[in-house]
């Protein structure tokens, strides 16, 4: 390992590119982000922790933090069993269906927002099928995970995929030729090969999930202490010129980002000493 | 294929041309590492109708909310002049957001990918970063920084007589946050993939950097970089959350289409709601199959996570 900052390379343009690269990333990510750490700590944590426990800002952490989790949850299986088809099997359809997957991505989150909040009113195609039944879910926190589970599925199906793609049939070979049976030799050969995978998915869909707004305010019903999300809180502290109040809950937020990056990184270079790959 | 395999299949062949099964079609003995026909049928049968309900239902609904009084209303709702200016405010910021996204992309990947330097991983990771935060934090930020009343650049704009916050600048830049990896991230793994052999040889010919460049490295990336410019404009033209902290919401000036399909919802303009969303649909189909024909037909050029 050399003491320089760069190896030689008779590649021309690296001054310009990178100090363009370090320039354009400070302009527009950095320095804005450290606005908020700067504004954050004018505050002071003491200031910031109790901002956090007002009741309303607390319950919206608490509606964003439980329902993310419970959407990511849900859609470890879910994203399991379409990536497992995906890749495992041959049907008519199957490239459409692959396309379909992205769809939440390439979907404006507010066309999501009030198409689904369409579908689950209690007059919606699917909404009037639960009303019978007297289960309300547009405008309660039901809803919200809703939203969340449609915005964080392409997440676990699209980071386990490539995995499943490559994982080596022979080791199955293997599993089945020492007498496990296939189910074993799902849960004991190959879900722990697509472990790493999965948490990756499960972190990225859960930070999604935390941060997002468009597709779920509509859908929420916004009540406060019932269905507010904290990035709404944000907003509406916003709308109330209540700085103090955006920055608190915006802190919180971003460390969750932080910590969700810092979770997928280790989780990364575990696997690759574990697997020798990500 | 594997031997075991093909040692299963041989049998199964020789058992059939042996004349061991009399009458109806032998059926082809399950590989070892295959699932029997009913638990695939029913797995496939399950994600189906998951995606369906999930994922497949809500797009039919946006088309079929908007059509429910027919074409007409839809019309209406596209060319009220507050629509139009919502749709050409939503062409501009993204005409202006994905070219920079564009540039910055190619030039972090030629730093990134052709050279060895300390960090590098650590950049990589802030590239990232707009990614992992919230579209309505990325939308405050700016806020924070460019407010003429709260900002702290606010005093120097009003000086200038300046307005970013609940104006275009605003707009633009809270959509450049949001879309700021989009492209980086495409070209910097294919980048780094490819090394640089081939931008060495074009050098060693008497090529100048530039020409090495044009004629060498952007051939070579071309998919990967139109790929990254499909998503980056789809997300650019799309972003609801950055960009409604921002705007002000005022009609005919700082209003993108999905601010105004939000607009137009909370009247219970519900038609007209749907008719603007029902083109960002379009839209977001359309960069769909691009980016999947993209896929399947270029899928070596891309990068490796990318190809199906």
């Amino acid at each position: 390992m050399s003491a320089r900052f760069v190896q030689p390379s008779v590649i021309p343009g690296f001054r310009l590119a990178l100090g363009f690269t370090v320039f354009y990333l400070a302009v527009i990510v950095l320095i804005p982000l450290a606005a908020l750490i700067w504004r954050a700590s004018d505050l002071g944590l003491p200031a910031i922790t109790s901002l956090a426990l007002e009741p309303r800002t607390l319950a919206a952490l608490q509606l964003s933090f439980v329902t993310s989790f419970l959407a990511a949850l849900f859609n470890v299986p879910f994203g399991l069993l379409v990536a497992w088809v995906l890749v495992r099997y041959r049907f008519p359809g199957r490239r459409l269906l692959d396309a379909t997957i992205d769809l939440p991505f390439a979907l404006p989150t507010a066309v999501a927002g009030i198409a689904l909040t369409a579908l689950y009113a209690p007059n919606g195609w699917i909404g009037q099928l639960f009303a019978a039944a007297g289960i309300k879910i547009a405008f309660t926190p039901v809803g919200v995970w809703l939203a969340l589970v449609f915005v964080s599925l392409p997440f676990i199906v699209r980071t386990v995929q490539p995995v499943l793609d490559d994982l080596d049939r022979e080791v199955e070979e293997a599993s089945a030729t020492l007498g496990a049976g296939r189910l074993r030799t799902v849960a004991k050969v190959i879900l722990p090969a697509l472990l790493p995978a999965i948490l990756t998915g499960f972190a990225l869909a859960f930070a999604r999930s935390v941060g997002e707004y468009g597709s779920v305010i509509f859908i929420a019903g916004n009540i406060p202490y019932v269905s507010e999300i904290a990035p709404l809180l944000i907003v509406i502290k916003l709308e109330e010129y209540d700085y103090a109040g955006a920055t608190a809950v915006a802190t919180i937020m971003l460390a969750v980002s932080f910590a969700m990056l810092l979770m997928i990184n280790l989780v990364q270079s575990w696997s690759r000493r574990r697997f020798g790959r990500v | 294929m594997s031997d075991v395999a093909t040692l299963i299949t041989r049998e199964a062949v020789i058992a059939e041309t042996s004349g061991e099964t009399v009458g109806a079609r032998r059926r082809q003995p399950r590989r070892p590492t295959e699932e029997s026909p009913t638990i695939r049928w029913t797995l496939i049968g399950v994600a189906v109708a998951l995606l369906v309900v999930f994922l497949l239902l809500p797009l039919v609904a946006v088309f079929a909310e908007a059509l429910r009084r027919g074409l007409d209303p839809v019309i209406d709702a596209l060319t009220d002049p507050d629509g139009l200016a919502a749709i050409k405010l939503t062409l501009l910021v993204a005409a202006i957001s994905v070219p920079a996204n564009l540039v910055f992309g190619v030039a972090a990947a030629w730093a990134v990918a052709k050279y060895e330097f300390k960090g590098k991983a650590f950049l990589i990771t802030l590239i990232d970063l707009p990614f992992s935060v919230s579209p309505v934090v990325a939308g405050l930020v700016y806020v924070l920084l460019y407010s003429t009343s709260h900002g702290w650049f606010g005093p120097v704009l009003n000086g200038l007589g300046l307005q970013v916050i609940f104006a275009v600048p605003g707009i633009v830049l809270a959509t450049i946050f949001v879309t700021f990896p989009f492209v980086a991230r495409e070209l910097i793994p294919l980048m780094e993939e490819q090394g640089t052999t081939d931008e060495e040889a074009a050098l060693s010919l008497g090529a100048g950097g530039f020409r090495t460049f044009w004629m060498v490295t952007l051939p070579n990336v071309k998919w990967a970089l139109l790929y990254g410019v499909l998503l980056c404009n789809a997300r650019a033209m799309g972003e609801f959350g950055a960009v409604s902290v921002v705007s002000g919401h005022i009609r005919g000036l700082t209003n993108t289409m999905p601010l105004h399909v939000e607009i137009l919802y909370n009247e219970y303009e519900f038609v007209a709601a749907f008719a603007v969303a029902s083109v960002l649909a379009l839209l977001a189909l359309v960069t769909l199959g691009l980016k999947s024909l993209l896929e399947w037909r270029y899928g070596d050029e891309l990068a490796a996570g990318r190809r199906h």
